[in-house]
């Protein structure tokens, strides 16, 4: 994919929409109207940037009632991150299946 | 090639399990158990003997024996070859266990390197290193 760190770059050379998305990284799960109260720009432009960095898959969406929800996806800057941290997920998510394994065996 | 590009970095993961040395060595090293939480593969605790790791995206890791000390150390190289250099991946991984009063301690360390993506953007993106240094904290962080 020789375009992902393309789309990823573009995606977060705004820094609004930088700013946003970094947001949702240090604190977690937002509404819209959460986002908006601190971002200095008026709702419908900060739903349009969210749009962008859901499209680049950076943010997914959540409907609950007459909200929206947004969060961070991690996952989508593995283009971009060193493989020892990409590695250390995997081994963390094997560890995992090796000590499910393990309690299998006994039985 | 430059310093950077070429720089070793590791990964490690260390777990203990209530089982003895044995039982962990068994899921290590025998290739039906290796599937169940690893991937498939045809390994052979044998140094020199080459094996596949085969994971279910698709792709196939190359791998040789390096080391068997059966119950405490398992050596094997990690490889993984792609046609976008940024995925280049030539790896050692060292599984070492340790018993414990209740059980095994087990370390997992890959050592390795590949052509580091970020160095590719270097001067063009200088302004981009430390945001993604960022990026890798809060991405350590959230596991």
């Amino acid at each position: 994919m020789p375009n992902a760190q393309d789309v990823l770059f573009k995606t977060l050379a705004d820094p609004t929409r930088r700013a946003l998305f970094e947001r949702l990284c240090r604190e977690g799960e937002k509404t819209v109207g959460d986002l908006t109260a601190r971002a200095g720009i008026s709702q419908p432009a900060v739903s349009k940037h969210l749009g962008v960095l859901k499209q680049a898959g950076l943010v997914r969406d959540r409907h609950e009632g007459r909200q929206t929800h947004y969060s961070a996806q991690l996952g989508a800057l593995a283009p971009l991150i060193d493989w020892t941290s990409q590695m250390a997920g995997f081994w963390q998510t094997r560890f995992d299946h090796l000590e499910d394994l393990l309690k299998r065996m006994d039985q | 090639m430059n310093e950077a590009a070429t720089e070793t970095r590791t990964v490690t993961m260390e777990r203990e399990f209530p089982y003895p040395p044995e039982k962990l060595w068994r899921a290590l090293t025998q290739p039906h158990l290796i599937e169940e939480w690893l991937m498939k593969n045809d390994f052979q605790p044998v140094v020199g003997h080459n094996f596949n790791l085969r994971g279910d995206w698709g792709g196939v890791l190359d791998c040789e024996v390096l080391a068997v000390e059966p119950n405490k150390t398992l050596s094997y190289t990690w490889n993984f070859k792609h046609d976008d250099a940024a995925y280049n991946l030539a790896s050692v991984v060292t599984f070492t266990l340790t018993p414990t009063r209740s059980g095994t301690h087990l370390r997992m360390e890959q050592s390795g390197f590949r052509p580091d993506q970020k160095q590719a953007y270097g001067g063009a993106h200088a302004g981009w290193q430390k945001f993604l240094a960022n990026l890798e904290q809060v991405v350590a962080r959230a596991d």
